[in-house]
This record gives structure tokens, sequence and C-alpha cells, in this order.
């Protein structure tokens, strides 16, 4: 049924709903590039504590001295202009709990894009980031007395600076890769929620990252803390203007899932096609504790992405479903990481991908199972729907399995659209485009079925955007 | 005398370079069941899918007249929403996607407005209910893991929803038992009606014991052999389309 909306729904491009901009204000924007002054100029901006002003400059030379990655499309990759980015823009030095009191032209975007009806209608909590910073953030009253956290990043740090120091950047550390290193150094916005134990957080919480400005860079940190026996559902949905110079979308995830926790973590990014988005996402499940990643990856000229769970508890299990959408000029690299620490775990992969007018999508995953993980059950499965001969899909699968008894499924199949399928539809007063559409929102549904019904509307609204963009 | 639904003139069809309609000639009227038999191979399908505007298969002569138009050049998708309906011998699945959601789809394409999200919802009940047909149905994805007879309860509840004018169906009682034959015959003579026509393509007799036809053709190796009313289906059901081969090859003998 989520998929009603979608198709009847006919849409206007992305340059119509999305792509438009805000002239750029800002109360302070630092210099093109990034040094070490860059750095320290954000960390005066906030006016942080020493310690994290020294975490940034540590990963500053980290991020100075590694070389990129070699996985992923070390050819786009090597196109990226560090020295051409705007590291840091400040557009707004109010972090309102009241639309009302939100900046105009910030508001007026983020109306556009729906977020403070959204907020009303069934959400728990919002945060909305415009560039660098964080212009609204709200949480329900009963979750505040209730003792959840929901703050953007900066006033996490502020209000709890010893939560963060505890557990910020033991997930992922600054050197795990370049493009951690370079979030840990120029980090700003992003989500910080702490759930206290046995607190079900009902009503999903949601952030929602703009960027506005030409050449940006988006680095938000994201912090999520699920103390024992707590859940939450957190939503983060980005867009950016369509511009011809390219901007950087960097975040950095991390998520602890204490024992009998459960998170789930649902994305659903559409940015235009000028920017790199080069994310580490990573989460811990705890003893008995269930990890979710959804992640829905439409847009970017790059994407670059393998949200990971690593198992460290017995009965932990960890569940990655992504779908992810190439069209012209895009490379959708997205896949998942399950790295098995604790014995009588398990995990999921399901992998969707679609690839259309020379775009390119790429399941890259890995499966890791350490020795002392023994009686682990693993399922991997990734589609490829090739939409026609330009485009292309590809498939990297590693296993390093060490542990005893562990029983791994694994498929992965690549198809077309087959012509009965679209007699059959076509048979039916569907025209060829809305025969495709239909077609395209089936084989997504298995990502679709698991959002919000409002998501999935959303979701399937976009791919037809998508299918339609195509063709004008 | 009643309005002509659908002429077929003279109509000559190839796939890949290989004829297999050679000259067939029909003519339907509004409010008519017109049942078309004959053996395996014969052509009767590739016709209902060439009514259907199949792109596969080439015209190479003759025409096809709906509604007193020449429809060479309409697509199927237009076909579908001048009213032309195809019930499938094989009906495809398509993974992902539910019955409700197709079939809201389709009315939408076809009427060319969106059904009420209540209405709909109350009409797809009773149709599914009328077809013997749990609620569940509607969540289900298109065909997907279907029996034989759900796929041919499909399409039947599909023709119950869109309404169309022209109606061919090919092969829908094939490999059904008894009881499923009975409740896709009473649902095809539910959508009997003055304004529309029915052409019911088939191997056997047995289900124009539930649905009476009109008229009955005998269909072999490209062409409609033979034409009459229903009696010809019982003669044909008796004596096997060898003895109306073997009666024909007399008749050309003859000339």
């Amino acid at each position: 049924m989520s998929q009603e909306g979608g198709l009847l729904d006919i849409g206007k491009n992305y340059q119509d709903k999305y792509g438009f901009h805000d002239p750029e204000k800002f109360i302070f924007k630092a210099e093109k590039g990034i040094d070490k002054r860059v750095v320290e100029q954000i960390s005066w901006h906030k006016n942080e504590p020493d310690w994290m002003l020294r975490f940034r400059l540590e990963a500053l030379e980290i991020f100075q001295k590694k070389p990129l990655p070699n996985w992923g499309d070390v050819v786009l990759l090597n196109k990226i202009q560090f020295g051409e980015i705007f590291y840091y823009l400040k557009a707004t030095d109010k972090k309102s709990e009241n639309w009302a009191d939100v900046p105009e032209t910030i508001k007026n975007t983020f109306q556009k894009l729906g977020i403070p009806e959204a907020e009303q209608k069934f959400l728990a909590g919002v945060t909305a980031q415009y560039d660098s910073e964080t212009a609204y953030h709200r949480l329900r009253e009963d979750l505040v007395k209730q003792g959840v956290i929901f703050l953007d990043m900066d006033s996490g740090l502020k209000e709890h600076p010893d939560l963060v120091k505890e557990y910020l950047a033991t997930i992922i550390p600054q050197m795990d890769n370049k493009f951690a290193a370079l979030n840990s150094a120029v980090w700003s916005g992003g989500s910080f929620i702490y759930v206290p134990k046995g607190v079900e957080v009902k009503v999903p919480l949601q952030a929602y990252f703009r960027i506005n400005a030409k050449n940006a860079g988006q680095f938000e940190r994201t912090l999520i803390i699920v103390d024992e026996g707590a859940s939450v559902h957190y939503i983060e949905g980005c867009t950016a203007p369509s511009y011809s110079q390219d901007s950087l979308h960097s975040a950095v995830v991390e998520l602890i899932a204490k024992p009998g926790a459960h998170i789930r973590y649902t994305t659903i990014q559409n940015w235009s096609n000028n920017v790199y988005n080069l994310v580490t996402k990573r989460a811990v499940a705890q003893k008995d504790a269930i990890v979710e990643w959804l992640d829905g990856n439409l847009g970017s000229k790059l994407t670059t992405k393998f949200p990971c769970v690593v198992m460290t508890g017995e009965g932990a299990r960890g569940e990655v479903v992504s779908c992810a959408f190439a069209g012209v000029g895009q490379h959708q690299d997205a896949g998942a990481k399950l790295v098995f620490a604790a014995p009588h775990t398990s995990g999921t992969i399901l992998s969707k991908s679609i690839s259309k007018d020379g775009g390119r999508a790429t399941y890259r995953g890995l499966v890791k199972v350490y020795p002392q993980a023994h009686d682990v059950k693993v399922n991997v499965r990734c589609d490829a729907l090739i939409l026609d001969d330009r485009s292309q899909s590809d498939t990297y699968p590693t296993m390093e399995i060490e542990g005893d008894r562990v029983n791994i499924e694994h498929e992965a199949t690549v198809s077309k659209i087959g012509e009965d399928q679209m007699f059959y539809l076509m048979s039916r007063g569907l025209s060829e485009s809305q025969a495709t559409t239909l077609i395209v929102n089936g084989f997504f549904e298995a990502f679709t079925k698991e959002l919000p019904m409002e998501y999935a509307v959303e979701l399937n609204r976009l791919i037809q955007l998508e299918m339609e963009g195509a063709v004008g | 005398m009643s309005e002509k639904l659908l002429i077929i003139d003279n109509l000559h069809v190839s796939v890949e370079n290989k004829p297999i309609l050679k000259g067939v000639s029909l003519s339907v009227e509004k409010g008519k069941v017109h049942a078309i038999m004959g053996p395996n191979g014969s052509g009767k399908s590739t016709l209902s899918h060439v009514l259907m505007g199949n792109s596969k298969f080439q015209t190479t002569q003759g025409h096809i007249f709906y509604e007193g138009k020449d429809i060479a050049a309409l697509k199927t998708h237009q076909r579908a929403q001048a009213g032309i309906f195809l019930g499938f011998q094989y009906p495809t699945a398509i993974p992902g996607v539910t019955v409700a959601n197709f079939l809201r789809t389709a009315l939408k394409a076809i009427r060319g407005e969106v059904a009420a999200v209540k209405g709909f919802r109350k009409l797809l009940t009773e149709k599914m209910a009328s077809l013997q047909m749990g609620p569940e149905f509607a969540t289900r994805y298109v065909n997907e893991g279907f029996s034989g007879g759900e796929k041919k309860r499909l399409e039947i509840l599909q023709m119950a929803v869109l309404c169309p004018k022209l109606s061919v169906l090919d092969e829908t009682d094939s490999g059904l038992d008894i009881d499923a034959l009975k409740v896709i015959a009473e649902g095809i003579n539910r959508l009997r009606g003055p304004d529309n026509a029915i052409v019911l393509i088939t191997h056997y007799q047995r289900i124009l014991n539930y649905v009476k036809p009109d008229f009955v053709h005998v269909f072999m190796d490209g062409r409609i052999v033979r034409s009459g009313g229903p009696e010809l289906a019982h003669e044909l059901e008796a004596k096997g389309y060898d003895w109306l081969d073997k009666n024909l090859a007399g008749e050309a003998a003859a000339r």
C-alpha cells in the first residue's frame, strides 16, 4: 500500500523541488581550503573546550598525512579538490526551538522541504542543519522528561561534555580513514542522542541536512547512545542545491547499542549531482542488542558508504537494508559491513541497486567473523537491476570467516526488466515510463516497506523524479 | 443491427519472418461472446497478443478496426486505454508490486483519474469476494508465487475492475479444476453486457458449458476455418480437431 502515492503523484524534477538555493548570507565563512588556522577558527567560533581543539588538530594531522583510500572509486575520489572547499559556513548563530525564530530564508528553505509539517504530523523530535550549523531543534516534552537527549552535536558537547568525551570517536577513531580524519578535524553539527535505560522512543526522531552554499563542505558528526533495553528510530534526510561546482559531504556516524537496546537508523539522502558523499557509519551492538541501518541512496556524484555493525556481545544482531539509484554521471558505491566478534550472533544484508542512463551501482560488502565468534548466522542478498545497456552494476562481496559453525547464505542477482513484464503492464494502460517506474518501485519494495508510510511515499516519489529526470 | 466493436480483416502476422496468422477475418458485435477454439500451435494466442499490440509480432497484411478505427498505430497502453483487455494465458509476475497498487495504478492509467482510496478499497474488496478471493490477496505481489488458478483469478479480477469494452481471454480456462472453472466462468458471465464483447480463446469445449458463446469459430493453422453457433463446439468436442481437419481436406479436394 505504501507505494500508492509514489506513482500517482506526477512530479517535477530535482531542480524545482530541491535544486533551489538561497542567497548566501553568513555570519562567518572560513577561508577556502583547510589548514590549522581554519580548524582553530571553527573551534573558536564554537567556543569549545581545549580537548576538542586538540582532538581536531590531531585529526587534521592524520588527514594531511593519510592517503586517499584505495578502495572505492579511486578515479572519482582523486578528482576531489580539497583546496576548493569551504569547510565552515555559519549562516546562523541561533539554534531555535521555535520555527518562528529561525531566520527567514532558512525557515523558508525548510518549509519548502516540508520539515515543520513533518514534525507536526509524525515526529517526536527534529533538528534541521543548514550548511555547517543547526538552525532548529526540538524534542517532545514527554521525552525530555524521560531523560532522552536529542540535541545537535555542538549543543551536545556543551551540555553533556562528559558523555561526549566518553563515547566520541570510540567507534570510528580519527585515523579510521582519511574522511573520518577530515570530519574529526572540521566537524560541525550532526545529532547527539542519548536514550536512558529502558526508555522506548516510539515515534521517530529526525534530522534534516541541507547544504546551501556553493563549494560547501558539510561535516556533521552524529553520536547515538542507547542504553540498556532502550530503543530509538532516527531518520535523516539530505538535499542540496544543484550547482555546477562540487560540494563535499563527509559525515561520521557512531551508534552504540548497549545490552538489549534497539537502534534503527534510516537515511533517505537525495543529494544533487554535484555532491561527493563520503560517509563513515558504524555501530556497535552489545549483548542481545539490535542495530538496523536502513540506507536509501539517491543523487550525489559519488556516494561511498558502507554502514557497519560490529556485534560485540552474545545474541547481538545487525541488519543493513539499503537501496541505491545510480543515474547519469553518478556512482553509488554502497554496501554494508557486518563484523561478528561474539558467539551466537546474527546478521542480514539486503542490498537493492538500480543503474540507469550510464549510472554505476556498486555493492561492496564485508562479512567478517572473528575466531571467538562461533554459531553465527549471516544472510547476504544483493539484487541489481540494470535499466539500459549503458549502465553498470558490480558486486564486490568479501567474506573473512574464522569462527566455527558459521552459517552463511549469500545470494546475488543481476537482472533487466523483461519484455513480458513491460507488455503485461502496458496491456493494463501504463505507458512505458509508468510501467518501468512501477517495476522499479516494486524492486525497491523490500526497502520501502520498512519505512514509515510518509517516507515510503516520499522515496517512491523521488524514484519517480529520477525516472522522469532522465527522459527530459 | 448491433454495432461492430471489432473487425479483423484478412490479418497476416509474422514473427521473425515466420508467418503465424494467415488471413484471419472476424467481426465482433457489442453484447456478444465469441469463442475461438483450436489446437495448440494454431496461432490463437498470437491473435490475442496482436490485438493487444505486442510489438514482437509484425503485421504484414490486413487490418484491425476497433470502434471503426484502424488501430495499427496504437501502442499497447493506448489500446488498453481505449478499452481493450487481454486476459493472459501466462500472466507475468511483478515482484514487490501489490495487487492493490497494481490495480489502482492501472485504473488510473485507463480512467485518467485517481480513484479515491476508500472507494477503490470497497470496489476491490467486492470484486475479490465475488471471485472467492480473500482480502489478503490485495496485499500479495502480482502473480508472485501464485498457483495457476490464482493467476487466472487475478486476470478476471483485473477485467472486473477495469471494465473493458473488448475482453480477449486467452485460455483463461486452462489448468483449472472444475470448481475454479465455475468461479471464473461466473466472473466472466457477470461482465457480459450490451455494451461490451468477449472473445474467449480456448482449447477445450469445457468452459463453454458455463460461458455460453453466441458464436464459435474454429482456428487452425493461422486462420478461422469454420464458424457457427454453440453446437459447433459440441461437435468438435465429440469428434476432435482431426475430424475437422479431414473434413476440411475433403472439402478442399472437392473444390
